[in-house]
């Protein structure tokens, strides 16, 4: 038998629990509690109890070492069928849209007719490791066969010994935090303070509508005693986030608490389909997965930002398509930082980095900013890392339907000089 | 290395030369053959309306540099017309970055108020120049501005580099290159020339490109500009005569050395690197005539010809006898006449000058000439009518696609100098910005930049090579 031509992947929607700052409402919640969640809340609305799926792929950024098996622990844990299988992926905080080009993939293939993708994080129940030291003398304890050789090895533990490896928010092969990496960015482009600003201001604003309006009451269930992202700030303004002390780039660095996105905890998770599978179901597709791209940088040796890889993922994206970069209606670029946003949207008007860099005949151009993040994003819902990616693509789904049609475009930066776009049409 | 630049350079010589407030010379880098035009980044930067940033951005894109501009469209689209992978720059971003030069297309400016762009480009870039970086300010000559306003503003600039130069410390160096409309196009051979350590002890200095010079090949090769050119050199056998006909051997060219008889020892060395001798006095009568003769007969003429031949007679005025005076004056001036007209003769009519088409003259004048010394009226006479030899021929060689240009040296560490008593000698080393004398090298490269075929468009000018010596305008 041949294998099928491949076929189209539609978003039907998706389901995040709302997400917490980081130590607040979700402290005690573990990753597996708030995917585990946010899949039951899909289940529910999608009535898929005891459904067998094709496929649930999820991951976590910060992810306890027992966790090997996440998703399929999140899985038996829910209302899906046992038999469901799931896998679990990583690739920092392109982790929930990597797993959607994964699940469509399989769908347009022919491989799986119906599949959920998505993520969580929690920085609260952040995974301690044994002192690096400590850990060594215990396996080295271990490899001992009597009972005396042990006793020997564990009188070398001191005290120091207790304190536990943290996880860092830093890149490994540079020492510098994400936030460092990204104030150098941001200065090359010279992203003035108030620019960002105003986009925080405007992710909040807009967030606020969104749930104003009913637009987020079929993405989201409550968890916790929290019905909408802790993080919102409705009466955000430019003179409250003018006041904030930057916290990157020293004292001259334009980058604050308020236009960077604050550590988070949550889970999004999002349902994709093939078409038939949708129909069967009396489901309205809300947008075709279309396509997907991934590219990563050399920010290692300085060559570029840490977080400019979607700038070389998206053309990459739009030139397999055929399309223009003012091609969409709707813009889904990821707020890790206001500045990332900035810088990515500056070099696409840069005629050196749209030549030089991406070897284009002239830039990509400038987007109607109208068309960006119009229900808010990561600076106002806050970023649980592998989250995102579910929330970005059943939003734009919805979104896309909701106005009756219409091209999207998302974009995703990650660590590592990673990022993952992807195109969605309804 | 003079002994007290070492000393300064060691960490207790840098404590006691900082608390004392001592001149704080650094070793300057000169070239090495092979090693890349500019080592570090360059910064772009220009006043908006100015029309070289292109040119320039062409130049640093074949000179194989790493190059940040202004996120300003149209240096951007400059920069990226040439191919150059330039990253963006602001204000924000200087603090983190060392440049190895700083480059301002300055022809934008029409009006005095418009000034400030020098400000607002070098304020908060100055400081981030590297040890033995470069500025370099490119503007439009004076005389060819359109509009008064223009023309004063363009001789501004004159006084706003000059002054850099004697701020920006740490051995780097700054340049004023006017650039004349329709010459964009010949600016590379310059332009490579002051970015690079060749220019070591050049600073301060206004250079003028006009459209004479043709545009230089794509492929052409800056390793040997010279290669398969003559060059007769004069006072080749010693000091910086030596190091000229090396460095122009070293740039492919066949190299003639001249000097009297009596050095014709030392002169032989000049077979060592490629070239020939020939023994002569060149205030012979006869002179001219045999050296024309010999170029014509062995190389079929002449392409580059370094009139490098001085002597010094020094005594003050009232003690200067008539051939101490005569002697300084044919051997450094009237004799450069005299074989230039040789060289340039097309006697008997149609007969082809022994200078060849697109040949270049290379003067030496000196820092006396222009500033003027005491016990040295002959010598400072003589090297004054150097500048005039030049500003007389430029425009008759210009007519045959030839230039004609001069260094003026400063102090230079040479057998000369050495002789000179310590404390007249340390005066002259420091009395300079860069705080110490220079090398014969440093001359040879200037010479080298002159002689090039890339620097068609370099004429009628006088480059001192001088460590912006506080002597002398």
């Amino acid at each position: 038998m041949t294998p099928a031509a491949p076929r189209r992947a539609v978003v039907l929607g998706g389901n995040r629990i709302p997400f917490a700052r980081s130590d607040s409402a979700y402290k005690k919640a573990s990753n597996q509690d708030m995917l585990t969640a946010a899949l039951d809340g899909l289940v529910e609305r999608f009535e898929l109890a005891g459904e067998r799926l094709g496929d649930v792929v999820a991951g976590a950024v910060l992810k306890h070492s027992r966790d090997f098996n996440l998703t399929r622990e999140c899985v038996l844990g829910s209302r899906l069928a046992p038999e469901t299988p799931a896998y679990d992926i990583q690739q920092a905080c392109g982790t929930g849209l990597e797993a959607a080009i994964l699940v469509a993939g399989k769908i347009a293939l022919g491989q799986i007719e119906v599949g959920i993708a998505g993520g969580v994080d929690t920085t609260s129940d952040a995974p301690l490791a044994l002192n690096e030291e400590l850990r060594s003398i215990l396996l080295d304890a271990n490899r001992e066969r009597s009972t005396q050789g042990r006793l020997k090895q564990l009188l070398r533990v001191r005290p120091q010994h207790l304190a536990p490896a943290i996880p860092r928010n830093e890149e490994p092969r540079t020492g510098l935090s994400m936030g460092e990496h990204q104030a150098r960015t941001a200065a090359e482009w010279g992203i003035a303070r108030e620019a960002q600003d105003e986009l925080a201001m405007r992710s909040h604003l807009n967030l606020a509508a969104a749930y104003e309006r009913g637009f987020q009451d079929d993405l989201i269930t409550p968890y916790l005693g929290l019905e909408r992202d802790q993080n919102l700030r409705p009466d955000s303004s430019l003179e409250k986030l003018a006041k904030l002390k930057p916290v990157f780039g020293g004292s001259d660095g334009t980058m604050t608490a308020g236009n960077s996105t604050p550590l988070s905890d949550g889970a999004a998770v999002a349902l994709l389909a093939s078409e038939e599978w949708a129909r069967a179901r009396g489901l309205t597709p809300l947008a075709t997965f279309v396509d997907a791209e991934t590219a990563a940088v050399d920010y290692v040796n300085g060559r570029e930002g840490l977080l400019m890889a979607p700038a070389y993922a998206v053309p990459r994206l739009l030139e397999r398509n055929g399309l223009t970069l003012q091609d969409f209606d709707l813009y889904e670029i990821h707020e890790a930082f206001a500045s990332q946003v900035l810088s990515t949207l500056a070099a696409w008007e840069d005629p050196v980095f749209c030549t030089q860099r991406l070897g284009r005949s002239e830039p990509l151009g400038a987007i109607d900013r109208s068309k960006l993040n119009v229900n808010g994003s990561s600076l106002a819902a806050g970023h649980p890392f592998a989250a995102t990616g579910g929330r970005i693509v059943a939003g734009l789904a919805k979104a896309l339907h909701e106005r009756g049609g219409g091209r999207g475009l998302i974009s995703i930066c990650a660590a590592g000089g990673q990022g993952v776009v992807a195109i969605l049409e309804a | 290395m003079d002994r007290y630049t070492q000393l300064v350079n060691t960490p207790i010589g840098r404590t006691i030369a900082k608390q004392v407030g001592l001149p704080k010379p650094v070793p300057l880098k000169r070239h090495v053959p092979g090693a890349p035009v500019v080592d570090g980044k360059v910064l772009l930067g220009g006043a908006p309306g100015g029309r070289l940033a292109r040119p320039i951005a062409q130049v640093l894109a074949d000179a194989g540099a790493d190059v940040a501009t202004p996120l300003r469209p149209d240096l951007r689209a400059a920069a990226a017309e040439a191919g150059l992978d330039a990253s963006p720059w602001t204000p924000k971003a200087a603090v983190d970055h060392r440049y190895a030069a700083l480059v301002f297309d300055a022809t934008g400016i029409t009006e005095s108020a418009q000034l400030e762009q020098l400000h607002a480009f070098f304020h908060p870039t100055i400081r981030q120049a590297k040890t033995c970086g470069r500025a370099i300010v490119l503007g439009t000559p004076p005389e060819a501005a359109k509009k008064p306003a223009e023309r004063v503003a363009q001789r501004a600039l004159e006084g706003f580099t000059r002054a850099v130069g004697k701020e920006i410390g740490r051995g780097a160096t700054v340049q004023l290159i006017y650039v004349e409309p329709g010459a964009e196009d010949q600016l590379a051979g310059t332009l490579r020339f002051f970015l690079s350590p060749r220019s070591a002890f050049v600073s301060a200095q206004v250079v003028r490109i006009g459209t004479a010079g043709g545009k230089v090949a794509s492929d052409f090769d800056w390793e040997q500009p010279l290669a398969g050119k003559v060059a007769l050199v004069t006072g080749a056998s010693r000091g910086i005569g030596a190091a000229i006909a090396s460095t122009v051997a070293r740039d492919g060219a066949h190299v003639v050395g001249l000097d009297v008889p009596a050095l014709e020892e030392d002169l032989q060395a000049v077979a060592g690197i490629g070239g020939s001798a020939l023994a002569l006095d060149i205030t012979d009568p006869d002179a001219p005539r045999a050296i024309a003769a010999h170029l014509r007969r062995e190389h079929r003429g002449v392409d580059v010809v370094v009139h490098n031949a001085g002597i010094t007679r020094d005594r003050t005025l009232g003690r200067m006898d008539a051939d101490r005076w005569n002697a300084v004056i044919a051997v450094n001036l009237s004799s450069i006449e005299r074989i230039t007209d040789a060289l340039m003769g097309t006697h008997p009519p149609g007969r082809k000058a022994v200078l060849n088409e697109g040949g270049r003259i290379v003067c030496v004048s000196s820092i006396s000439g222009i500033a003027g010394n005491a016990g040295q009226t002959n010598y400072a006479t003589s090297k004054a009518g150097v500048i005039g030899v030049v500003n007389a021929y430029a425009p008759e060689v210009a007519k045959r696609g030839a230039t004609i240009n001069a260094v003026a040296p400063g102090f230079i560490e040479t057998q000369m100098t050495a002789k000179v008593p310590l404390p007249i000698r340390e005066a002259g080393r420091r009395m300079s910005s860069l705080s110490q004398g220079g090398l014969p090298i440093d001359v040879a490269e200037a010479i080298a930049w002159f002689a090039s075929p890339a620097s068609g468009g370099v004429n009628g000018n006088v480059v001192r090579v001088c460590g912006q010596s506080l002597l002398g305008a």
